[in-house]
């Protein structure tokens, strides 16, 4: 009773990408608490029934829902869910919970030689910084799914990752942290903060040069020498190490850009995060960004559509009122029927509101193809439900 | 109504998992605590806007702005922290620095200081909050008699707000420390209460459990628990094991129906009301088991109603009326 009748934006066909060879990525963004994590893994699972070898990237999934994929340990590296295939035999499901600090800690470890490695890695800015920078989680999740690219390329591992994004303030985030991790690492400031080593000022320009005095002055005093001299070694450490964290940064957002990579939005039929589905639909579209659709989950369905909430709820009154003159057993049966066409009458406004947003939705991106998912009663936590999720994806009409 | 709850509280930190209504919740708190003649400040941290759209107006700019009127001539002002600003404005209120600023910009230090360094930008936004909240009038009152801040979901809220341990690996001294501890001082003290927003669903209920824990652990004040959007049960206990049993009298149902003038279509509408009837039992079900994982944490707990015209501002006035008849005036 969803897809067609919920909405009139064209439907989502999830399948064909699922079974496109030449897509390699599936990003599944939107702002959070809107199933994001649940439609990930569906969509990894159904990928891999129907042959694929996919391995599924979570950030922070629910604790029920890892185990369902089994995940119980958190070693940052994929690991085959048990039982999974096409019924041929062919396809497999990996699933890995990103651990950002030792994402970060690799990338650390595989680019300096290991006296390096250690003094970065235990210079308190850089303990700081990749565990709460708010942005660090972005950048690692964008490194782990360059890696896992990587080796899904040089070992066949896998032909389809499908990624969950991390739960961003906005969920534009995750497009932009690497990019300003990688300018900050690459830019002014620090050459500036490690200019010191290299004698202050150098190649700065003479006018810099001028300013930087009066700058390490107010940088000093607002965060004191001891910070500042931290955050000098840290930079001069990791400076010499990465090899331009731009370059990192630029090769992850040009995989994003590639055509073997689809992104999937995800929403609930709420204003505000439609409102965060809008602003994702309009920067894909920017950033030239291969869109696959949205994924609309929650929807309240509607099992006879042509029976009005107007209706309902007028039955339901005079039912009520009859069974207030009355004392018998006709008028429990009427409250009893004017409680469930109340029901009735409740689900019926839920729904037209919901049709309405997402028409909105629709009316703002007309050509964005949409895929609805009725609400379920419990949430999913094992591969049974995520079975189920699936096939509700695929089966807009 | 009961008893006046956190008299003493100055601020009201409210928080939850996405998608509960946190915004809903800390708005229709800062108007039910604006009550008789008092005024409260509505802040947001993360340049979402979200209060300006609930209250109808253009995009809150750093300043503060009056954006409703509470009954008995309260007043609630609003207020968007933006990290950039309060970085200036903290370089202009402690060092005089103001001027520096375009100059920090240029280099990128503005954009280092607030979105690169960590914990640094959490300092600023709860600073610039714990600022308000300590501000006096000419008469030396409190400006505002509550600061209710819209802050960053439960997942990430104790990080957010345990600022003093958030630079200790950072700064050991310095200007930094200072500040981080002054605004600790404020947060992790009975002036501070964190409420927590979720629905009677599993995922939600859970992360307020985890939430409570973890505040508990770091020290931060936990105040209430808010269940958002709950409906009023329709059906009777007797009945709803009817329903999910699948044992409800259709025919009785079907007589019913003739009645108030619906018996044409009987033959399509029965078997929709049973099953409706059946996935709302369900649902009852679940809600009842997660309401005893709430009541089980202890904490004073607020029930607001679902709002099925969506919330606009006269939803935002009964939610607010719920919550001051719940001990929150």
């Amino acid at each position: 009773m969803i897809g067609a009748t919920f909405t009139n934006a064209p439907s989502l066909h999830i399948d064909p990408i699922l079974m496109d060879p030449s897509i390699h990525i599936i990003v599944c963004t939107g702002a959070g608490g809107v199933g994001k994590t649940t439609t990930a893994a569906s969509l990894g699972l159904r990928a891999a029934e129907m042959g694929r070898n996919v391995c599924v990237l979570t950030i922070d999934p629910a604790k029920r829902l890892a185990q369902a994929m089994g995940l119980t340990s958190l070693d940052n590296t994929p690991r085959q869910v048990p039982g999974v295939c096409a019924p041929d035999g062919s396809g497999s499901l990996f699933a890995m919970m990103l651990d950002m600090k030792r994402t970060f800690d690799e990338v650390v470890e595989s680019h300096a030689d290991p006296e390096r490695a250690q003094q970065i890695l235990t210079n308190p800015f850089y303990q700081a910084l990749s565990s709460s920078f708010a942005g660090t989680q972005e950048y690692m999740a964008m490194e782990k799914l360059g890696q896992l690219h990587v080796r899904a390329e040089e070992e066949g591992t896998w032909d389809l990752i499908v990624v969950d994004t991390p739960p961003s303030r906005s969920a534009l985030d995750f497009l932009d942290a690497p990019a300003r991790l990688g300018s900050f690492l690459d830019g002014r400031l620090i050459r500036v903060l490690t200019a010191p080593a290299r004698g202050a000022g150098r190649g700065l320009g003479r006018l810099a040069a001028a300013g930087f005095s009066i700058f390490t002055n107010v940088l000093n005093r607002i965060l004191g020498a001891q910070v500042l001299s931290d955050l000098g070694t840290f930079v001069a450490a990791i400076d010499t190490t990465f090899g331009g964290f731009r370059e990192r940064a630029d090769a992850t957002y040009a995989l994003l850009k590639d055509r073997g990579t689809s992104f999937v939005v995800v929403a609930a039929p709420e204003r505000d995060a439609l409102r965060e589905a809008s602003y994702f639909v309009e920067r894909l579209r920017t950033d030239d960004m291969p869109l696959a659709g949205l994924v609309l989950n929650r929807v309240q369905d509607v099992l006879d559509p042509e029976f009005t909430a107007e209706q309902a709820g007028a039955g339901a009154q005079l039912l009520e009122e009859m069974a207030e003159d009355e004392t018998s057993v006709a008028a429990d049966e009427a409250r009893l029927t004017a409680a469930l066409l109340t029901l009735h009458a409740e689900r019926m406004s839920l729904a037209a509101r919901q049709r309405h947003l997402a028409d909105r939705f629709t009316a703002a991106h007309p050509g964005v193809p949409v895929s609805a998912v009725p609400a379920l009663a419990e949430d999913v936590h094992d591969l049974d439900g995520l079975r189920t999720v699936g096939g509700l994806l695929a089966s807009a009409l | 109504m009961s008893d006046r709850l956190w008299p003493d509280v100055a601020l009201h930190v409210v928080s939850g998992k996405g998608g509960t209504g946190k915004t809903t919740v800390a708005a229709a708190m800062a108007l039910a605590l604006a009550r008789d003649g008092r005024r409260t400040l509505l802040i947001e941290v993360e340049g979402r806007q979200g209060i300006a759209q609930l209250f109808d107006t253009p995009p809150l700019p750093y300043e503060e702005r009056k954006v409703a009127v509470a009954p008995g001539r309260g007043e609630v002002w609003a207020l968007a922290i933006d990290a950039q600003e309060a970085l200036l404005d903290y370089l202009e209120t402690f060092y005089n620095f103001r001027r520096a600023g375009t100059a920090l910009r240029r280099m990128g230090a503005v954009d280092f200081a607030t979105t690169i360094a960590p914990g640094l930008r959490d300092v600023l936004l709860t600073g610039k909050a714990i600022e308000v909240v300590r501000r006096k009038q000419k008469n030396a009152s409190d400006a505002y008699d509550a600061v209710v801040m819209d802050a960053p979901p439960t997942g990430r809220v104790a990080k957010f707000l345990n600022v003093s341990s958030e630079v200790s690996g950072l700064a050991k001294v310095g200007p930094i420390r200072n500040h981080a501890d002054l605004v600790m001082g404020v947060i992790a003290s009975p002036q501070t209460a964190v409420h927590l927003v979720t629905l009677l669903e599993e995922m939600p209920v859970q992360e307020t459990i985890d939430g409570v824990e973890e505040l508990r652990k770091d020290g931060l004040p936990v105040g209430g628990v808010v269940v958002n959007m709950t409906r009023t049960p329709v059906l009777t206990e007797r009945e709803l094991q009817a329903a999910s049993e699948g044992t409800l009298p259709a025919d009785a149902i079907r007589r019913s129906l003739q009645r108030c003038g619906l018996g044409a279509h009987a033959d399509d509408i029965v078997p929709a009301l049973l099953e409706e009837a059946s996935d709302h039992a369900q649902r009852v079900a679940l809600e009842a088991r997660e309401r005893q994982r709430v009541d089980a944490l202890g904490l004073p707990t607020f029930t607001l109603p679902f709002l099925a015209g969506g919330v606009d501002l006269g939803g935002l006035y009964e939610l607010a009326e719920v919550l001051s008849e719940g001990g929150v005036r």
